[in-house]
């Protein structure tokens, strides 16, 4: 009861209008929120690994969407439970950070949440069960340290890099050419990578779809598309030796920010003022042109007028473009974004060795590419596909890939896929329990347990038996002291996943357990939900 | 202690074999719809809008059916998306693409009840896209070479295009219509160049292609009806009010003396304004905005004929077919590019009067008038008319050509079939199944034509036993014949299309195992 009383016996009341509010305690709590992290996990568990199914999810609005990526689906489910929502800000997390492994961390959460349950029915306080887990993930980081491998690779020899991507592609529906993926999403990091500092800017990256044509036309532009047309129809279409002005500042009458008015009460204002507007677009062009710049680009709207002075001047220019493929323009060209026409220098402006326009299909559809750039830091990667829905989930595989890619150039270090790295961890997990003396010792073994847990939705997804599957595995890697044996999903007739080059990056696996544990310990540590009753 | 709702109230959650299910079962109730309009004696659909006026369309192009359904199944949005892209990529074999991708679901679903993984399925399923892909290619024709023989094959593609739609009773006709409207495109597929302007009344016979340009706006009064040898000045400005641009102009005057000498002024600038386009030396003047009354009647007095309001896109065709610049400074007349053109006269079609434009400098704009009993019939003929355009200059581009009536599918079924019995495993018969599915084709084709489908597709099969066999079904004649001498032909692209987003559908539709529906956005009521 949210009631107390003082010391002279008066109640007061601790929780506003709590006849509104439903609220669950103690055991009773924990066991609710479980269930609840379970049922999200078991939505997930399908999408594991290569034979992982996909998901319909259909938006408010009625727009579908078709995917297998764990943060993607967890984000439209429009989920509406307390601890659903922590399920969900996990996955997004794993995303943000590394950028991969968003179902596997759900999965794994799920797993940790399930073994806690039952050592709850045992009696183990929630407390004691969340240190135990702690202490196994621990173990099992550095367990991952020890069996990870470094592996090297530069400019000329990008291989492992792609092997590495075509891993992450291999679950995803574009999987039919990942190898094309693959190297496309290679090439396009190292091309904005700084090796030196071992950081990559995906912001660089642009990926951009287009409807139409098939998954295998999709291509990497060392440069910029931007979805927009030449102002004027009948300006060139293509350019070469482009300079480009990247103007902020549109082409049309001045609009001082400040309010004013001008009056006009005679009739020699009246001209004056006409000849002055006249003289102002003339200027605006002339500025342009006496700089030097064969292509304006330009973020706002032009006048008819000054539209026309441009096409008369042979001066070609795109209007509207956004701010961010503005900024994007002037990385990939060198130039500088200038604000006003007085400030134009030839030094702003940027260089590109080619820009044309290229158009789609039957319709009106046009794009504009604007390729060798002076500087080759900014690159696209142009997605097509058969239908609105591929190109979407082309887009978040592509995304993956590229974060692995970016990540193992921060951190060349990988471990083993195939469910090997965690049944790997859950021996060297089970080893270390005996060592913690004390009730920790059950949790650090459930912890174990729930390790097997992903190599056996790996197996059960593929449609192997997962027991046996697991079991077989497990002990081959006993006995050989081998970590590298995982579940030979594509049946490709052995297991060792060396052979197999599948690999994950170190990160993402150390990450995938530090964020699941340290989610399941905030669960377990929940023994009070109050939320407001239905009205 | 029960699970408690994960999801918000209103929303549902489909698992595993029901998610399948439902999605088999949209999918395959889009393709039993549009299925009866496959072919040359498909049938047409009514559809009636829901919206003010109850609008009627009748049609048998897929995607214009699709597109107008209200569709709340998952499965069966894919397939519209897919129709959709076909559309707006090759623009014609909207209605096989979805029959195609709902036979392979039909044919997944016997082998999901058969307990084969969908996994398998969709590699099995892979591998044939694949080998029917290179089948096919195998036996396209390439003319590109021989211009005289290319031209026969454009011919035969909008002949075959065409025969499915309204305008069969008089294919030759619109598809020599469209060839050479094609032609004058030059390899472009900017098919915004073709103008068809729709004018009820005559036979579709009626219907004709000119070289010119019709714009659809009359003459201003008292201007010139009939000009020779016109300079045309295209523009986009403003000959209403010419008004000042500087943010924050505005007018203020103490005394209605005043006024008048403002308004005045107004009127010295908008005829200096005229001067200085009369001074271009024209005598034909086309401006996409209006012109008010006055510099209208300035222009009357200078014997130059104006055009007003005529749209962008009138605008930007006019451009390209007179070899004139859209202008919207007049201060440099001798730099501005004017349009030419032989003669510009008022013409009369139906009752209604229309401006023609003859003898243009630059040929790559043409206009088609399209003539007919009703607006539904022109509504149809345009978008039958705009597929084979489609399909004319999507083949320009990529010259190779396959045959039609069949022919395709049979051969890429005949080596499907032969790769079928050589994979071992599972997949092999996914592979069976996706040559099955291929055969659907002839055999919808050949029960919409109230023929017997199952002898004349078994005759087929057995004729294609034969190496280099040319046989499809010959509709009009009810049996098995020789599509090379019927001219039954298709664009290589327009196959590879449909085979290829068919399959990435049925196998988009094949991967899901479940299905989440968010609650419907709810909607304030507004009175």
């Amino acid at each position: 009861m949210a009631l107390a009383f003082d010391e002279y016996g008066r109640p007061f009341i601790i929780l506003k209008e709590q006849d509104q509010k439903t609220r669950l305690r103690g055991i009773e709590a924990q066991k609710a929120n479980i269930s609840a992290g379970k049922a999200v996990a078991r939505i997930l568990r399908t999408s594991l690994g290569p034979k992982g199914m996909d998901k319909i999810l259909q938006s408010p609005d009625g727009d579908v969407t078709i995917t297998n990526d764990g943060a993607t689906i967890l984000e439209q489910m429009d989920v509406d439970n307390q601890i659903a929502k922590l399920m969900v800000e996990l996955s997004r997390s794993q995303d943000y950070e590394i950028g991969d492994g968003t179902t596997g961390v759900v999965v794994m959460a799920g797993a940790l949440l399930e073994q806690a349950e039952r050592l709850l029915e045992r009696g183990i306080h929630p407390i004691r069960v969340a240190e135990g887990y702690e202490m196994a993930s621990r173990i099992a980081v550095e367990h991952l340290e020890h069996i990870s491998q470094k592996f090297d690779f530069g400019t000329t020899n990008i291989e492992p890099l792609v092997q590495t991507c075509m891993t992450t592609l291999s679950s995803k529906i574009v999987n039919r050419c990942k190898r094309h993926l693959a190297e496309i999403s290679v090439k396009a990091v190292l091309s904005v990578a700084d090796l030196e500092r071992k950081d990559v800017n995906l912001d660089m990256i642009k990926v951009e779809g287009k409807v139409g044509g098939k998954l295998e036309d999709t291509e990497l532009i060392y440069g910029i598309t931007v979805d927009k047309d030449m102002s004027h129809p009948q300006m060139p279409k293509q350019i070469e030796d482009a300079k480009i002005a990247i103007l902020t500042c549109p082409f049309e009458p001045p609009k001082p920010k400040t309010k004013h008015k001008v009056d006009i009460d005679t009739v020699e204002k009246f001209q004056t003022l006409r000849l002055q507007e006249q003289k102002y677009f003339d200027d605006m062009v002339q500025k342009c042109k006496d700089v030097g710049a064969t292509l304006v680009i330009c973020q706002w709207g032009f006048d008819d007028e000054a539209n026309h002075l441009l096409m008369h001047r042979n001066l070609p220019a795109v209007r509207w473009v956004g701010g961010v493929e503005l900024e994007l323009i002037a990385i990939a060209t060198g130039g500088r974004i200038v604000p006003r026409f007085q400030e134009l220098t030839p030094e702003k402006l940027g260089k590109a060795g080619l820009v044309r326009e290229k158009s789609f299909g039957t319709t009106k559809d046009k794009m504009l590419y604007i390729e060798h750039c002076a500087n080759s830091r900014a690159v696209t990667i142009f997605i097509r596909g058969g239908n609105k829905m591929m190109i979407e989930e082309t887009k978040r595989s592509i995304h993956d890939a590229l974060c692995v890619a970016r990540n193992l150039i921060r951190n060349n270090s990988i471990v083993y896929g195939g469910g090997s790295a965690e049944i790997s961890c859950s021996i060297a997990v089970e080893a270390g329990a005996d060592k913690y003396p004390g009730v920790e010792q059950y949790a650090i073994r459930a912890f174990a347990d729930a390790l097997d847990s992903v190599p056996m939705a790996l197996a059960e997804n593929s449609g192997l038996q997962p027991i046996e599957t697991l079991s077989a595995v497990k002990s081959q890697q006993i006995k050989e002291n081998y970590p590298h044996y995982g579940i030979d999903c594509n049946d490709v007739g052995t297991n060792d996943m060396r052979q197999q080059d599948v690999f994950e990056t170190l990160i993402g696996k150390q990450q995938q357990i530090l964020l699941a544990t340290q989610v399941v310990k905030m669960i377990l540590k929940i023994d009070d939900v109050i939320s407001p009753s239905d009205y | 202690m029960a699970i408690e709702r994960i999801l918000k109230d209103d929303a549902s959650e489909e698992k595993g074999e029901r998610a399948r299910m439902a999605s088999f079962v949209g999918a395959i109730a889009i393709t039993d719809l549009v299925k009866t309009t496959l072919g040359p004696k498909g049938m047409d659909k009514i559809l009636q809008s829901t919206g003010r006026g109850q609008e009627v369309t009748v049609t048998n192009d897929g995607a214009t059916i699709l597109k107008s359904l209200h569709i709340d199944n998952p499965a069966a949005k894919v397939l519209i998306d897919i129709s959709k892209v076909q559309d707006d990529e090759v623009g014609d074999g909207t209605t096989s693409v979805v029959v195609l991708a709902g036979e392979l679901l039909r044919e997944a679903e016997k082998l999901v009840a058969a307990k084969i993984h969908p996994m398998t399925i969709i590699s099995g399923y892979r591998i044939a896209a694949e080998c029917a892909r290179n089948a096919l290619l195998q036996r396209v024709v390439d003319n590109k070479e021989n211009a005289e023989k290319f031209k026969s094959d454009l011919m035969k593609i909008a002949k075959t295009t065409l025969s499915s739609k309204i305008l069969s009773q008089d294919k030759e006709h619109f598809a020599q219509l469209a060839v050479d409207a094609v032609m004058r495109l030059k390899g472009s597929t900017n098919l915004e160049a073709i103008q068809i302007i729709k004018k009820p009344g005559g036979s579709l016979k009626d219907s004709f292609l000119d070289e010119g340009f019709i714009l659809d706006k009359k003459i201003g009064l008292g201007q010139p009806k009939r000009i020779e040898n016109a300079k045309i000045l295209v523009a986009n400005t403003a000959m209403d009010t010419d008004k000042v641009k500087i943010y924050g102009a505005r007018v203020r005057v103490d005394s209605m003396s005043k006024v008048a000498e403002i308004e005045g002024a107004e009127k010295e600038k908008m005829r200096e304004k005229v001067q200085k386009i009369i001074a271009h030396g024209i005598n034909c003047f086309v401006n996409r905005q209006l012109i008010y009354n006055f510099p209208e009647e300035l222009f009357a007095d200078a014997g130059v004929l104006a055009i007003e309001h005529a749209d962008f896109d009138g605008i930007e065709r006019l451009a390209l077919v007179t070899g004139g610049e859209i202008a919207s400074t007049f201060d440099n007349p001798e730099s501005v590019k004017l349009g030419h053109c032989k003669l510009i006269e008022e013409i009369m079609i139906g009752e209604d009067k229309l401006i023609h434009f003859s003898g243009v400098e630059m040929g790559q704009a043409c206009t088609i008038v399209l003539r007919g009993a009703s607006h539904h019939m022109l509504d149809e003929a345009e978008r039958s008319l705009h597929d084979a355009l489609c399909v004319l200059s999507q083949t320009v581009n990529d010259t190779r050509v396959v045959l039609g009536g069949g022919w395709p599918e049979m051969v890429m079924a005949k080596a499907v079939d032969e790769l079928a019995r050589q994979t071992p495993g599972k997949k092999s018969h996914a592979i069976e199944a996706f040559s099955r599915s291929l055969v659907a084709i002839p055999t919808i084709i050949a029960d919409n034509a109230g023929l017997d489908s199952a002898d004349l597709v078994a005759q087929l099969r057995a004729e294609h036993h034969k190496e280099g066999c040319n046989a499809g079904i010959d509709v009009i004649s009810g049996s098995v014949g020789d599509m090379a001498e019927l001219g039954i032909s298709e664009s290589f692209k327009v196959k590879q299309a449909v085979l290829l987003s068919a399959t990435e559908a049925a196998e988009m539709i094949l991967r899901v195992d479940e299905i989440i529906t968010c609650a419907p956005r709810k909607r304030e009521d507004r009175m």
